[in-house]
């Protein structure tokens, strides 16, 4: 594990988080540097996005999480089942968060959006595509330069417009906005290319470090179980 | 005005009002003022359902009609039943609609301005906790505004339709806005304009105003739904 210094943004130590009476998360330690991409790997119900909401402070929990001081958080969830029971528009959705129209604009732009700003932001929220919607919330998740992103699962098997994923339209907009992200996924192939830190994740941590050091098949075996082969076999 | 939680919260907290109002009508004191006390413990008894529970809030709207109801009728004489089941309009004074005109001028200010935050809760509270909103003071705020307005419904409509006349107005709205602001601005329209209506009719034949309200409301909703496109 790594020690707390002046360029960790996130120190969580022996967190342990309980849901109606349920273990959800053991004993997890680690600590993230500002410009990390980690990722938080693992097989369904293995406790991901509990963690991510846990970081986040809605959920009750034992043990330590401590955030750089002042540090801007952008969470970017995996879907907003309610946002369709409210009529909204594109740009209102923006206003919750105090954007101005020039940055709503600018936003909109770099995450992709090329339609004409005036006639798109009055769009209805109801009526984006799947992967037009994962767009606005990465974009409503950077209005105000956040300096952490936190990500639950984008999903890699959306088109999000011409030859780009979610993967590489982040991984540009890291570079651009010098963020740190920790994303969810249980995508390996997704832990490869994008991040350089891991956590693997069922319940107990499982292993931690560097994709391509800790990844062995072994703990791969010990993460999922009988899925092991089809994840191997991605390996390659 | 907001969501499906909030007409979810008016129906218990309208049925509570129910003895309050018995007490009021019994000792002859305010209407509003005997619902008040049963409202703060609406809100009390909502806050513990959603944290002890996992029922669904109908369930709590349910047990709550029914005991409030039967706690009213306890006391209450059968012939005072109408009144604080739907309503005395002709009982509201000068100074009545006075003070209640100043409080909802307050409460549409302070609506105003917690309305983002409420909406973004309502979204998802991770997304608003990741902006910083302090979730358990904006909910308790909303829930406040929402106690005061059916303690000040009941005026008019009385216990079993205060509900109602928070919760069509906006469902009509919804069934014909795009967006956020025709949301609130048709559900402002149509809650005046179903009271206003309510009212004259009242005026005109003489039957009970709040049914009427409420009758017009439900109209304006039926109406929406056939106009309602997508």
């Amino acid at each position: 594990m790594r020690l707390m210094d002046k360029n960790t943004i996130l120190k969580v130590k022996n967190l342990n988080v309980e849901l109606d009476g349920e273990k959800i998360i053991e004993n997890l330690s680690f600590g993230v540097k500002e410009g990390d991409v980690l990722t938080i790997l693992g097989p369904n119900g293995a406790g991901k996005t509990v963690l991510l909401r846990t970081l986040l402070g809605v959920l009750p929990y034992k043990g330590e999480i401590e955030w750089a001081k002042k540090i801007k958080i952008g969470y970017v969830p995996q879907r907003l089942p309610f946002i369709k029971d409210i009529p909204m528009s594109i740009e209102e959705f923006f206003k919750l968060k105090e954007a101005s129209r020039k940055e709503i604009k600018e936003i909109l732009n770099s995450v992709g959006f090329k339609e004409n700003p005036a006639l798109f932001q009055k769009r209805g929220i109801g009526k984006l595509s799947s992967g037009q919607f994962q767009r606005i919330l990465v974009a409503w998740a950077l209005i105000r330069n956040p300096d952490v992103l936190l990500f639950d699962e984008p999903t890699s098997g959306i088109d999000i417009g011409g030859e780009e994923t979610i993967y590489t339209l982040l991984a540009k907009l890291k570079e651009k906005r010098n963020l740190t992200i920790l994303l969810v996924t249980h995508d390996l192939s997704v832990v490869f290319k994008f991040s350089n830190f891991v956590i693997c994740l069922n319940k107990c941590p499982i292993c931690q470090g560097v994709p391509k050091e800790v990844l062995t098949p072994e703990i791969l075996y010990k993460l999922y179980g009988e899925e092991v082969k089809f994840y191997e076999h991605h390996r390659h | 005005m907001l969501s499906k939680r909030m007409a979810l919260v008016a129906g218990p907290l309208g049925h509570l009002t129910l003895p309050g109002i018995a007490l009021a009508l019994l000792y002859g004191f305010d209407v509003s003022l005997g619902a008040f006390p049963f409202v703060i413990l609406g809100i009390i008894l909502i806050w513990l359902f959603e944290m002890r529970t996992k029922l669904p809030m109908e369930a709590l709207t349910a047990i709550v009609f029914a005991s409030g109801v039967a706690i009213a009728f306890l006391f209450l004489p059968i012939e005072q039943a109408e009144i604080a089941l739907v309503g005395d309009i002709s009982k509201v004074s000068f100074w009545d609609t006075l003070s209640v005109s100043f409080l909802c001028l307050l409460l549409f200010l302070i609506i105003k301005k917690i309305y983002s935050k409420m909406t973004l809760i309502n979204i998802s509270e991770e997304l608003a906790k990741s902006e910083g909103v302090e979730v358990k003071k904006y909910n308790l705020l909303y829930l406040g505004a929402i106690a005061i307005i059916v303690a000040l419904g009941v005026k008019v409509v009385g216990g079993l339709l205060t509900a109602a006349l928070v919760a069509i107005p906006a469902a009509t709205s919804r069934n014909l806005s795009k967006n956020l602001f025709q949301f609130s601005l048709f559900g402002l329209l149509f809650g005046a304009i179903s009271s206003l209506l309510g009212i004259v009719l009242y005026k005109s034949f003489g039957l009970p105003a709040g049914p009427l309200v409420i009758s017009v409301s439900t109209l304006f909703f039926l109406i929406s739904m056939i106009l309602k496109k997508d």
